[in-house]
């Protein structure tokens, strides 16, 4: 066993960490620090120092030792945190994601950027403090010297590991390992308690650094051997976490905390981040994938022994043991069914997670200031969607950044409130995910729009749409910004940003209203996501429709009933009068209720729109895996996708608005039904 | 002298071509075998609204959404029924499945280049676009479909014409 195979789980542990620690820094309150949050940066900070300095990752290792130096200061309330402080944190956070995407790549880490970062911390702690941290020239070999308590024989010391209830096999592993960071000078012990005494220069969270990779925290007890420290703590736990809080500073006597308190809190924190790490695993996608239409056939093969267990006859007691157990499988099928079919969905929260800080450091630049909301942050969608929809936000939410909102004093001379608002939501919507980024900013210029266009010899005419104005904007290598910023206003981008919503299937819709700002919404398809859905019946059909369309449901009676020129109906609701879509016609189904009075009107909302649809039952909620129809067949009016029930038959999931343009092309068509359906559809796809 | 034979039977082999036989009516049709997936029962058939009506629905086949198709409504068959015999057969054309109805399976057969024949220019409700040809085998004709450019033409309404795949 070589300890490179250790890496990976470095590399990836390390990816959380510096996540975590971004989030802590962004959520940090400057005035009014939570010492909770500073304790779980510094604690991140310390853990990368550990496994870096492990690894021979000397540049990370260094990089975060003094990171974690000031960070201690900071959390002892001795170095009072600014903005811009908190500025140069995220900056080091970034440097170090570099450093370990560098080592990952077996590539040697930025030099000068590592020496600036040093430098800017070193900077603070002179200034801020008014004392010197470690020198980062120093040579990294003796890895945690400063840190370590005094021993009398130089850095040299000796500790005693014990490793509790570990097996035999991963003992011969650890020695090992423990070989590596010192002389190991005696072994002894059983599988309960096995002790080694080792020589050398590794601190003990070193030591307990490279442990955790293979075992838990609780199982390990390292202290310092009595020859070198008499008074070594009864438990040796504390001892271990206590060793690297102890700050590097000037008087190595002064201990600002007390050690055992810092003890308990390090002690407390340990447990809760072991199981922080075993909280997930990675899987690729494709075994996922097999494993929900596995899960499927197992539905079904267990519906069809339902139904034969049901169709026995004879109901003597052997039977009742048999129903009994078939009502069991069929609990947990359906339970297994659903956990699985969550494995794939990932909330929109990973992707709205990383725009505080895009917005942040843009803001920033431009000298802006704003505020993110973010709406519908639980909206699940497939995993591979939200990979892909991260690189278009971000340019869309840069783009209304640098365009969209203006300077505070413009704001201000507006009338508006100096903080800009930008807004990011996430929601189903007609078996689409409808993802906008809002802002009230300055909004689309349609004169502009159409000048630059000319500028730039596309083919524009005044009597083009608001809507075929702002879709300019996705021209290739168009831009209105008056300079090329930082940011953006180079013209590329847009143009991908179209590009790579259409590859997913989606599309890019632009609203905007000049002075008061611009929504720009991407709507996704549900290729694989979970719908939510309102199963109904009509004739012998079933059809979902999606939940999140649904209102309410009423039985109309005639009185509410109006008919309008031709065949149009409308039916009252409260004050409102709603277009009647009755499914049973739009999609020809027999033996449906015909009499509306008898049938149940549904109230729902399509792209901001209320009609009533006419079903003959309501079954009830489900959830439902979207399974796309364009994969083997094609695009079907009236219906976004199609879903499988528990029977293993299909069940098509239905279009809102979709629908509704579909019965009006049925009328207009004296209700035809021939192939000549599908010709209106590609006229109202946008090309 | 035994390895040029061998070699002359191999190049043999390779012309030859497999097709699965089966029966619409009174007559027999065949597609290359490479384009069968699996043969099952005709059941659980969601139907589509507004589809042409030899497009028959939906299926589940294996968690995968399966449009049907009814050749024997196709080719303005008689006596269309649907009974345990009914077969589909599960081809795959252009990256995508399609089940196709049709009255029964009843073999495989190795035709010989020598024994296509190429079709005749005639047929209103099958263009002979659609066929690679009449296989002939002692007295029996089989009709050689084109699977692949039957299934994706415009006229069965498979495939969105404006989608590029």
């Amino acid at each position: 066993m070589d300890i490179a195979d250790f890496f990976e789980t470095f590399f990836e542990e390390a990816e959380e960490l510096l996540a975590d620690m971004e989030q802590h820094l962004l959520e940090l309150d400057i005035d009014n620090p939570d010492g909770e949050q500073l304790n779980a940066i510094f604690r991140a900070a310390h853990s990368i120092k550990g496994g870096a300095g492990t690894f021979g990752f000397n540049v990370l290792q260094k990089t975060t030792h003094i990171f974690e130096n000031l960070l201690d200061h900071a959390r002892k309330g001795e170095l009072t945190l600014r903005a811009d402080l908190v500025d140069t944190f995220l900056e080091a956070k970034d440097i170090m994601h570099e450093q370990l995407d560098a080592y990952r790549n077996e590539e040697a880490p930025d030099q000068e950027a590592y020496e600036r970062i040093c430098q800017t911390l070193q900077q603070i702690a002179l200034e801020e403090i008014g004392q010197t941290l470690e020198a980062p020239a120093a040579p990294p070999a003796p890895l945690f010297k400063a840190e370590e308590p005094p021993v009398p024989s130089g850095s040299e010391h000796q500790l005693v590991v014990a490793l509790l209830n570990v097996s035999e096999k991963d003992r011969t592993l650890l020695v090992e390992e423990l070989e590596q960071l010192g002389e190991i000078q005696a072994q002894s012990g059983d599988d309960k308690r096995y002790e080694v005494i080792l020589a050398g220069d590794s601190s003990a969270d070193d030591i307990e650094a490279v442990m955790c990779f293979i075992i838990e925290p609780e199982q390990i007890e390292i202290k310092v051997a009595d020859r070198a420290q008499p008074a070594a703590p009864a438990s040796a736990v504390p001892a271990v976490a206590a060793v690297p809080t102890a700050p590097v500073s000037a008087e190595p006597a002064e201990k600002p905390q007390p050690p055992a308190e810092s003890a308990r809190k390090e002690a407390a924190a340990k447990p809760k981040k072991a199981a922080a790490e075993s909280s997930s695993i990675r899987v690729s996608v494709d075994k996922v994938d097999q494993i929900i239409n596995l899960v499927g056939e197992l539905i079904i093969t267990q519906s069809m022994l339902d139904q034969t267990v049901s169709d026995l006859e004879d109901q003597s007691v052997g039977n009742s043991s048999l129903q009994n157990g078939m009502s069991l499988l069929q609990r947990n099928a359906r339970d297994l069914q659903e956990a699985v079919m969550s494995i794939r969905m990932i909330p929109m929260e990973f992707v709205f997670s990383r725009f505080p800080r895009v917005v942040r450091d843009t803001a920033g630049k431009l000298g802006k200031e704003i505020e993110l909301v973010t709406e519908g942050k639980s909206t699940e969608l497939d995993k591979s969607l939200v990979e892909r929809i991260t690189d278009p936000l971000t340019h869309l939410v840069r783009n209304s950044l640098d365009h969209g909102i203006e300077m505070p004093d413009k704001r201000e001379a507006l009338g508006k409130p100096r903080t800009g608002k930008l807004t990011l939501s996430a929601r189903h919507q007609g078996g689409n995910i409808l993802i906008e980024v809002r802002d009230d900013g300055a909004g689309m210029d349609r004169e502009r729009l159409l000048a630059k266009a000319r500028e730039n010899g596309l083919s524009v005419s005044d009597t083009m749409t608001d809507e075929e104005v702002y879709q300019l904007i996705f021209a290739p290598g168009f831009s209105t910004a008056e300079a090329v910023t930082d940011v953006s206003g180079r013209g590329v981008g847009m143009d991908v940003v179209k590009r790579n919503i259409q590859g997913m299937g989606g599309r890019v819709e632009i609203q905007s209203k000049k002075g008061e700002g611009t929504n720009t919404r991407i709507v996704l398809p549900l290729t694989l996501a979970i719908l939510d859905g309102m199963s109904i019946k009509v004739g012998g059909e079933t059809f979902i429709l999606p939940l999140s369309t649904v209102l309410e449901s009423l039985q109309p009676t005639k009185n509410d009933m109006y008919a309008m020129a031709g065949d149009d109906v409308v039916l009252k609701v409260r004050d409102e009068y709603l277009p009647v879509i009755a499914i049973h016609e739009v999609l020809d189904v027999e033996n449906a209720i015909t009499d509306p009075t008898r049938s149940i009107a549904v109230i729902v909302q399509g792209e901001g729109r209320r009609y009533a649809m006419l079903v003959d039952e309501l079954i009830g909620q489900q959830q439902v895996v979207v399974k796309n129809l364009e994969d083997n067949y094609r695009k079907v009016p009236g219906i976004s996708a199609a879903t499988i029930l528990g029977d293993g038959s299909v069940s098509l999931i239905l279009d809102i608005t979709g629908l509704h343009r579909l019965s009006r092309v049925k009328k207009e068509a004296g209700k035809i039904v021939n192939n000549q359906h599908y010709s209106f559809y590609k006229e109202a796809e946008p090309s | 002298m035994s390895q040029v034979n061998n070699e002359a039977v191999l190049a043999a082999e390779a012309e030859n071509r497999e097709f699965l036989v089966f029966s619409l009516g009174e007559e027999e049709y065949a597609i290359d075998i490479l384009k069968v997936q699996e043969i099952r029962g005709y059941e659980n058939v969601t139907r589509i609204a507004n589809a042409p009506d030899f497009i028959k629905g939906v299926t589940n086949l294996r968690g995968v959404i399966v449009p049907i198709v009814d050749l024997r409504i196709k080719f303005h068959l008689e006596n269309v029924e649907y009974g345990g015999q009914t077969v589909v057969i599960v081809v795959n054309v252009a990256d995508r499945v399609v089940g196709i109805v049709v009255d029964g399976v009843s073999d495989v057969m190795t035709l010989v280049p020598d024994q296509i024949k190429p079709a005749p220019e005639f047929g209103v409700t099958l263009s002979s676009d659609f066929l690679s040809g009449l296989g002939s085998l002692d007295d029996r004709m089989l009709v050689l479909v084109d699977i692949d450019k039957l299934l994706t033409s415009e006229e069965m309404a498979l495939v969105d014409s404006t989608s590029n795949r």
